[in-house]
């Protein structure tokens, strides 16, 4: 499959449909691509009830011009202007050369997770990981769940889950009250949040609210069966089916890093309209900063009508953008991890899920390339998206290279991408079948 | 800060590393000096294929000494660094290539390497996921492939424990006439200072005739049980051969992981580490060519490295030029790994009492020196 | 008119599902576990977004396929380590 767009949109959450909405609006022929099978990202994700501006925008996206490329992964990117996609599910994998004049990258964020005993058992998952199973089939009624970690998703998540008729006995925040109290104060300004915060909190009424608390073991055998949570010097258990875990989000960036954006403390720096350091190339919501829907909302927007040439038609978006800007520091401030976080796991517990890399190989190494090189940290699948978040953490480590393919790809797909490369694979093997007949 | 040494090494790839540990099993103290990670250069960008190759009268030699070498040091090798002797399969595409079988065969045995000449319907069996049209191979059972950077992590940690002393991260700025000296003001003196720099033996020596000969690896999620050896085509010589163009030959792995590796591909001239996607694609259509099935596999990563190529495809090893305390371990393209133990046993048999077991002469960096004096 | 239920096959067993439900959700209802890690773990999904890999099954021949990815089709044969 070959494609010309003149905005291409990379993810289908909040930021990115509002970036592909108004890029279309505009004139320009938008598509939008993203590996789920429908749009709405994570936050917006498909099987629960959705909030009206999430009707609201799906109902504009579907009324809209745009190409919609759901169930497509961009893998790579042979040369400018185009990026290869495959096809996400089970069918026939098929590759796609998406060329483009302009991009906007909106990929959005992952969750965090911080090894601890037992945290690879089944039935431990993320608390957006959960909430994502839920909404995608998981039955949930009558199932004990403990939510855990940082951040304002865990409320979201534990109210989601009361609403499904799991119970919900515990929700643990690793911020202490005080922090959180302050950063509550801060949404004052923000009065929509603070709703948001109650109702969710009413939602998850029956469960006890711990500040200052983490997850230090699940228990089971085979999977899990309790989880020990510590405050303060108090450990104690509690019997679950479910432990939902995960510490606030980090950017995904690798698309970013590839097409070489600059990165700046973490984040993919943009100016004024979202366009990041390679001109043409967009970036908008959680990849520039962990702000939340309103702001990828704007964000999107902005990107879109400045890569249709529409930034007058922007303006009002980049004032009402700058009050948000305030929300993404108080954030990172409520959710800064403590640092008795990096105690907790043993010698013993899996830091690199994918090739079942202990904590105590890992002592030693100097960086993440060091320890992926002799420990395979970091070399399996996901290629360090899961512990490359938790090394971080724990050793301070930054990064690895980001190398293709982005995700997974099949070696027909990568064969596929020459065509868009700059020059043509045929021409290096005639070169070859001429060396095989000499000598 | 000054310290003397018996010999300093620049360059803790697999070629430093294993020239330091010979250097201090010999009691010779040893400093290693590494700007990276231990074997996070081209050690870590290769296969890891253990092979003896005939390229050469000379690179037969060297590679079936070093093969040897890497059997008997096996047993020692932690489990990190994955040996397995799997054997290698050169596989025939036709009748013509089975003469080359045949006389590879022979040629083999003249230095003690044994190996068995498989017809198309043995081949099928030891591979059944090879094209069942091909004409057979010829089986070489001493070869193994291992995972590089942890085997030049064990040699750099066993050298330290015979009394090595590793001075990472620092790069070399100068050594010559016995001192070396460190980017962050040290200064080591030797007698002797070997560069085993690989590709990067240049910024010391800009006169070696090393040039970067750029390649690509893809690796796989895990298939275990789909390829058996080190599968590697008849014409892979003739492409390590080419001077001139770029060139990608059949090239497959099985790792202990049940991952599938998949190489190779030449290039001169390309000194960047992006990905080349008509290589890459070059590389998965000579493969499918032999192993029909390959397209559906998932790949997890690609990436490049630079073997230090010679015009002779031969390494240097010895003395260089007017400087009596300057040696090279340099220059291995493709062969690093498997040579990089006969390299380090030739080198220090050389600087100890000069009674080499295999010949030194062809790989004396002096070679070079001499033919450019008689042009 | 109720959405009519989807069956498919995990790991041999029929499994019946609402439309919309993904395969990681199918396979977790047939059992606790989705795969073995490299050193025998028991292993079920951690993100549900598509980039842990745990979720990693073999759909209509597929290996390494991400489940959470993918929505049940009626047919499909869903096979786990």
């Amino acid at each position: 499959m070959k494609q010309h767009f003149d905005i291409l949109v990379i993810g289908a959450g909040p930021a990115g449909i509002a970036a592909a909405v108004r890029a279309a609006e505009s004139g320009a022929r938008a598509g939008l691509l993203d590996d789920n099978p429908a749009p709405g990202g994570q936050i917006w994700r498909k099987g629960a009830a959705l909030p009206a501006a999430a009707r609201n925008w799906i109902a504009k996206l579907d009324a809209s011009s745009v190409v919609r490329l759901h169930g497509w992964h961009v893998f790579a990117h042979p040369g400018s202007g185009v990026l290869m996609a495959e096809s996400t599910a089970a069918a026939e994998r098929e590759a796609a050369e998406l060329h483009y004049d302009k991009l906007i990258l909106a990929t959005g964020a992952r969750e965090r997770f911080l090894p601890f005993p037992g945290w690879t058992l089944p039935n431990v998952m993320g608390a957006g990981g959960l909430d994502a199973m839920v909404r995608g089939g998981l039955p949930m009624s009558g199932k004990r769940v403990v939510v855990a970690g940082t951040g304002p998703l865990l409320l979201a998540v534990a109210a989601h889950l009361a609403h499904r008729n799991a119970k919900v006995v515990a929700i643990c925040e690793q911020a202490p009250m005080g922090r959180l109290a302050a950063f509550s104060l801060r949404l004052l300004s923000q009065p929509g949040k603070v709703m948001q915060g109650i109702n969710y909190r009413w939602a998850s009424r029956n469960a006890r609210f711990h500040t200052g608390c983490w997850p230090v073991a699940a228990n089971g055998q085979g999977s899990l069966e309790s989880v020990t949570l510590q405050s303060g010097d108090q450990q104690w258990d509690i019997a679950c089916d479910y432990l939902a875990c995960g510490y606030h989000l980090v950017p995904n960036l690798e698309l970013p890093v590839l097409l070489g954006c600059r990165i700046q403390n973490g984040f993919v720096e943009t100016d004024k309209w979202q366009q990041t350091s390679i001109p043409g190339v967009f970036c908008a919501g959680e990849p520039t900063g962990i702000g939340g829907v309103e702001l990828a909302l704007l964000e999107g927007q902005i990107a879109g009508l400045a890569a249709a040439d529409r930034i007058n038609a922007a303006i009002g978006l980049v004032q009402k953008r700058s009050r948000s800007q305030g929300f993404v520091r108080a954030l990172a401030n409520a959710v800064e991890l403590d640092p008795r976080l990096r105690e907790i796991p043993s010698a013993e517990t899996i830091v690199c899920r994918c090739e079942d890399v202990p904590f105590h190989a890992l002592g030693g190494y100097s960086s993440s390339r060091d320890a992926k090189l002799h420990t395979r940290c970091g070399m399996g699948p996901c290629q360090g998206r899961i512990c490359g978040a938790a090394t971080q953490f724990l050793f301070g480590w930054g990064a690895d290279s980001v190398r293709p393919p982005v995700l997974t790809a099949s070696f027909s797909s990568l064969a596929a991408a020459s065509c868009a490369a700059d020059h043509d694979s045929n021409d290096i093997l005639n070169q070859n079948r001429k060396d095989t007949h000499t000598l | 800060m000054s310290e003397d040494w018996d010999v300093v090494v620049a360059g803790a790839g697999i070629v430093g590393a294993a020239c330091a540990h010979e250097c201090a099993s010999r009691g010779l103290r040893t400093a290693i000096v590494e700007a990276g990670e231990i074997g996070g250069g081209a050690t870590a960008a290769g296969m890891g294929h253990i092979v003896v190759m005939d390229d050469s009268p000379a690179q037969l030699a060297l590679t079936s000494y070093s093969q040897g070498l890497w059997r008997e040091l096996a047993s020692r090798l932690p489990a990190g660094a994955e040996y397995e002797s799997c054997g290698t399969l050169w596989v025939a595409s036709d009748e013509e290539e089975m003469e080359e079988v045949h006389r590879k065969r022979a040629l083999y045995a003249t230095v003690g390497i044994a190996s068995e000449v498989l017809d198309s319907h043995s081949l099928s069996e030891a591979e059944p996921h090879l094209s069942p049209a091909l004409a057979g191979a010829l089986l070489v059972p001493s070869d193994g492939v291992l995972y590089p950077p942890c085997a030049a992590e064990y040699l750099v940690r066993d050298s330290v424990r015979l009394g090595a002393k590793l001075y990472s991260p620092f790069k070399v700025i100068s050594a010559g006439d016995g001192l070396v000296r460190l980017n962050d003001g040290t200064e080591l003196r030797a007698p002797r200072i070997i560069n085993a720099l690989g590709s990067e033996a240049t910024t010391l020596l800009p006169d070696l005739p090393i040039r970067k000969r750029k390649g690509h690896l893809v690796i796989t999620d895990r298939y275990p049980g789909f390829v058996h050896h080190q599968l590697v085509e008849l014409g892979y010589l003739k492409s390590a051969h080419s001077i001139a163009t770029d060139s990608v030959a059949f090239n497959i792995q099985p790792r202990k992981t049940g991952q599938v590796l998949l190489g190779s591909s030449r290039q001169f001239g390309a000194e960047d580490s992006t990905v080349d996607y008509s290589m890459v694609a070059a590389m998965i259509e000579r493969a499918r060519v032999f192993m029909p099935e390959i397209g559906t596999l998932s790949a997890i990563r690609i990436w490049t490295g630079f073997r230090a190529a010679t015009p002779d495809k031969l390494p240097l090893i010895g003395p260089w030029q007017d400087d009596p305390t300057l040696f090279l371990a340099a220059g291995h393209e493709g062969l690093g790994i498997t040579t990089s133990l006969g390299t380090a046993k030739v080198l220090v048999d050389y600087l100890v009492d000069g009674e080499t077991q295999i010949p030194i002469d062809p790989y004396l960096p002096a070679r070079f020196v001499r033919s450019e004096a008689h042009a | 008119m109720p959405d009519a239920s989807i069956s498919l096959l995990v790991n041999g067993a029929p499994v019946s599902v609402t439309p919309g439900t993904t395969v990681a959700a199918a396979i977790l209802m047939s059992g606790p576990r989705a795969r073995i890690s490299v050193t025998g773990e028991p292993r079920a999904p951690l993100c549900g977004m598509g980039i842990c890999f745990e979720c990693r099954a073999t759909i209509n021949g597929f290996a390494h396929t991400r489940s959470c990815q993918v929505l049940c089709e009626p047919g499909m044969d869903v096979r786990t380590a």
